[in-house]
């Protein structure tokens, strides 16, 4: 399809501007000529309604929740309530200035109170700061407040991060940039940390560990208990990565785990759309012990007035201007309200309910390395049909000829040709029997037609995309002489 | 059961048959019993659609909106015009209900959007790359300095005061845990960066100086002047810039950025109390592989037809986990198609009347403020869309006045330079008419409030 600039002509504009309405002057007197702009830049020239079906076009070659089945295993691709994204479109959220006079934004402070109250409730947290833009904006916080107590306490030796093999690369990367060493801990065959492993490498230097929980493998693991007493014992702390709390919410709560740090991901857990790639959110929250690392300003409220507290000299500091994505946040405001203590049970249940009802049709298809009730999402291995020479990113092009999102594909790292599904509540029984017939059929024509995968996608806009010369000759913009 | 649950009782009995469970509760039995909750959460009881619309409308209404009174503060969010075709483009499910484009045949959709406004970026900066976008101007700045320290193996980033505030305080927060230092360079009477402190101030541990222009004050810097200083220290200049102001004001390559960040919420997307907004980050070509977060490159299918994908991963968390050049995973993609759809409605001329608009009629309320009583100039140097007056009497009062008869008043400086306590900054976009600054104006001649 070609790109908007292809399309466009000179003298076609869509949008028109008013006059200037106040006496005035020449341009050059008010931008001096060796501060004004000498080179040409190029925006599209074009009229409103070939605009509009210009992206309606590029929309039509994208997939959304809406479209179909989204089983993106780790990325709790729900449902988007439609109610949500009209609230955060009223003017009196949409046109709230953030620097505005505290009593006059009083809703959005309310909005940011209650999700603190209301998130430390579902997580058993004391606090929670909604600053954070995404999950690992919402790690990169958790970490600085584990060194911030830890150097508080002039306990300065604590210089590695312990994170199982099976960890989001966020994790590693998210500790990486606070300056701690990673040490990886191994998985055990039922695919939870490996206790030895973790008694081997827990020291008085560790700082933390990061657990997802469920992991990544959409497995419990059991012996939480034994993990947080390891590492509380050598003074350690406990950090939840929240990427999979869809599985337990109102069943069990990181703060009872024995966790001392959170981050959540409203645009997973809270049903706000991922919008393409962002904008996400990614609150932190902490027990009492240390609440006061947590950025800051905080919401506070006093004799029914909300206002920011900007005094607190423990404070990690700033994450980013103003509060977080606070048109993100009152949508995971609104579902928590539509939902209530109750219905996020019912999600949790029913999410788990799907992914197990999925897996069992599916294990005598694909290869179950860890044969045990899941949670939310369940992982399954392309080993089978390998060896026939079709691989998992074979089977992977080739759901996108039955209308659906592939699950995500070699991940975590710790399974071979990996397969990640995460169905999330919002499926319908129909849609799941569905799926499962397309991934049956599929992993059938691996073996009986192994070219016809090999070959897919068929049905979608482009065919198999050339990664590896994107890569190496990379082509970042489009250019006029090109 | 929830509306937004399919899956009726009857249904989950036929399943969990299938899987050979008792009951729901058997799923989670590898929880241990003790650590579950044994009580329901305790949140306010379910709103319906209709509760919840009422609720969410009186929370709403307790907030003063831009849509109502005229807004003239800015301190980095401003109310410029959004296009309507801008909301109904962002709108369509097969956009925002999408995740990050992993798997590029069923996303070229995203993917091509953003191809289109990598090139944007780098059309309005001159730079030679630009990411998929970074969650905000203050964040992009600080990932910017990350990058400079690491390109540069050296410790010290400086940074101009004249520097948004809150970016200067996210960069002090990643400093503090990210291993480099931060340096400030005072600000002159004309409002600009003091380039003599500049250039006493950068030495051989310094790995970039980040100035802003227009900066916190509004006022255009001596960007020529610091892209020199910093050419002969052979450190990188990393510009903070405003994206509309590009329209007019020299780009950042003609002055020798190396790095060019800013906050895109002025292209297209709602003030929104701070958020979702987006950053952006744009780099000459010899800094690519060290860039944090998403790029799109263009390639071909088996057939030969033009695709997009994800590409250069080798540098992301995915892929090198620890020893990636950020962390950062999500993004703001749906505001910078936003802005896509912003620029390409507006297109270079809409772009330039935008910002010509601006200087306009901020220099007009300039002048018509200093007519006043009780005002004065502070600094000299030229300004876009913003600007400082000192003000005789107390600038939160004023304030207060200016909200009674309808006006969002300017920032009070004092709350980020305690030197500037007498000082109110005044924004003024091409959404301004010449009755609302005549009305500000009027307020403030109002004998009542004086």
């Amino acid at each position: 399809m070609k790109l908007i600039f292809e399309k466009s002509l000179e003298g076609k504009r869509a949008c028109k501007l008013p006059g200037c309405d106040v006496p005035h002057a020449g341009l050059d007197k008010l931008i001096p000529e060796n501060m004004a702009r000498n080179t040409d830049y190029a925006l599209p020239k074009i009229s409103e309604p070939e605009l509009v079906r210009h992206f309606t076009a590029l929309s039509k070659r994208n997939h959304g929740v809406d479209s179909g089945f989204y089983p993106l295993g780790s990325c709790t691709m729900k449902y988007n309530p439609k109610i949500n994204e009209d609230l955060s479109k009223m003017k009196g959220f949409s046109g709230a200035h953030p620097l505005a006079d505290e009593t006059h934004v009083q809703g959005c402070l309310e909005i940011l109170y209650m999700m603190d109250k209301m998130l430390s409730e579902i997580t058993g947290m004391e606090h929670f700061s909604l600053q954070p833009s995404a999950g690992a904006h919402g790690e990169l916080a958790g970490l600085m407040i584990m060194r911030a107590y830890h150097e508080k306490r002039k306990d300065m030796g604590r210089k590695k991060v312990i994170i199982p093999d099976s960890a989001h690369g966020t994790n590693p990367a998210s500790a990486a940039m606070v300056g701690y060493d990673v040490l990886e801990v191994k998985s055990d065959r039922r695919g939870n940390v490996d206790i030895n492993a973790l008694k081997e490498l827990i020291s008085g230097e560790v700082a933390g560990l990061m657990l997802t929980n469920p992991n990544t493998l959409g497995l419990f693991e059991e012996k939480i208990m034994e993990i947080s007493k390891i590492v509380h014992d050598a003074g350690g702390l406990l950090y939840y990565d929240g990427a999979n709390a869809n599985a337990i919410m109102g069943v069990v709560r990181p703060g009872n785990m024995g966790f001392d740090i959170v981050h959540l991901n409203l645009h997973k857990t809270f049903s706000t759309p991922h919008g393409g790639g962002g904008p996400g959110s990614g609150p932190v929250g902490v027990k009492k012990h240390l609440a006061r690392f947590l950025p800051s300003p905080a919401v506070r409220k006093k004799d029914d007035e909300y206002y920011f507290e900007y005094n607190m000299p423990d404070s990690i500091g700033r994450m980013k201007s103003f509060y977080g994505n606070f048109g993100v946040i009152l949508k995971a405001y609104a579902y928590i309200l539509t939902m209530g203590g109750k219905g996020l049970k019912e999600v949790s249940e029913t999410s788990v309910l799907n992914a197990n009802y999925l897996m069992e049709k599916l294990k005598d298809h694909f290869k179950l390395p860890y044969e045990r009730i899941c949670k939310h999402e369940f992982v399954l291995s392309g080993i089978k049909q390998k060896e026939k020479g079709v691989t998992t990113l074979d089977m992977a092009k080739r759901i996108m000829d039955f209308g659906y999102h592939p699950p995500t594909i070699y991940f975590p790292l710790i399974v071979k040709e990996a397969i990640m599904v995460e169905p999330t509540e919002t499926e319908s029984l129909e849609a799941l029997d569905n799926f499962a017939d397309a991934m049956i059929k599929i992993a059938k024509e691996a073996i009986q037609e192994p070219d016809k995968v090999k070959n897919a996608p068929y049905n979608t806009a482009v065919k198999r995309l050339d990664e590896i010369t994107a890569a190496r000759r990379p082509v970042l913009k489009w250019s006029q002489d090109r | 059961m929830s509306g937004y649950i399919p899956v009726t009782k009857a249904q989950k009995r036929h399943m969990l048959d299938i899987i050979g469970a008792e009951t729901e509760s058997s799923l989670f039995s590898d929880i241990p019993g003790d650590i579950r909750l044994k009580r329901d959460l305790d949140i306010p009881k379910p709103l319906v659609e209709m509760e919840l619309y009422v609720h969410m409308k009186k929370l709403a209404d307790k907030n003063i909106s831009s849509e109502d009174k005229a807004c003239f503060l800015g301190a980095g969010v401003y109310d410029h015009f959004i296009p309507a075709v801008v909301n109904h483009v962002v709108s369509r499910q097969e956009f925002y209900t999408s995740y990050t484009p992993y798997q590029a045949e069923i996303s070229q959709g995203m993917l091509q959007a953003i191809f289109e406004y990598q090139t944007m970026i780098c059309s309005l900066t001159s730079m030679d790359v630009s990411n998929a976008s970074m969650y905000d101007g203050a964040t992009a700045m600080a990932e910017a300095a990350l990058m400079a320290v690491s390109a540069a193996r050296k410790k010290t980033v400086l940074v101009s005061k004249t520097v948004n505030p809150q970016y200067r305080q996210v960069l002090d927060t990643y400093a503090k845990f990210c291993n480099f230092k931060v340096a400030e360079i005072d600000y002159t009477g004309c409002g600009h960066t003091d380039i003599g402190r500049l250039e006493e101030l950068s030495g051989d541990e310094t790995a970039a100086a980040i100035i802003q222009s227009p900066n916190f004050f509004g006022v255009v810097e001596q960007m020529d002047e610091a892209g020199k200083v910093l050419e002969n220290q052979k450190a990188l200049l990393i510009a903070c810039v405003d994206p509309i102001s590009l329209a007019l004001l020299k780009s950042p390559a003609e002055y020798g950025a190396d790095i060019v960040v800013g906050d895109g919420q002025a292209l297209g997307n709602s003030m929104s109390f701070g958020g979702p907004h987006f950053g952006f980050l744009a780099a000459r070509e010899k800094y690519m592989r060290k860039m944090p977060g998403r790029i799109v490159g263009r390639t071909q299918d088996r057939d030969g037809k033009p695709g997009y994908v994800l590409t250069i991963q080798a540098r992301e968390q995915h892929i090198r986990r620890e020893k990636a050049t950020s962390n950062i995973c999500s993004n703001q993609a749906l505001n910078a198609l936003a802005a896509s759809v912003y620029l390409s409605s507006m297109g270079e001329e809409g772009l330039r009347e935008t910002a010509g608009l601006c200087v306009q009629k901020s220099s007009y309320m300039y002048n018509r403020l200093l007519e006043l009583e009780g005002f004065d100039p502070l600094f000299s140097g030229h300004f876009f869309k913003e600007f400082v007056v000192k003000s005789k009497r107390e600038v939160c009062k004023l304030n207060k006045n200016l909200a009674k008869e309808g006006y969002i008043g300017g920032l009070h400086l004092g709350k980020y330079y305690p030197e500037l306590d007498d000082c109110w900054l005044i924004a003024v976009t091409e959404k301004r008419t010449r009755k609302e600054i005549d009305g500000f104006v009027e307020v403030l001649k109002n004998e009542a409030y004086i």
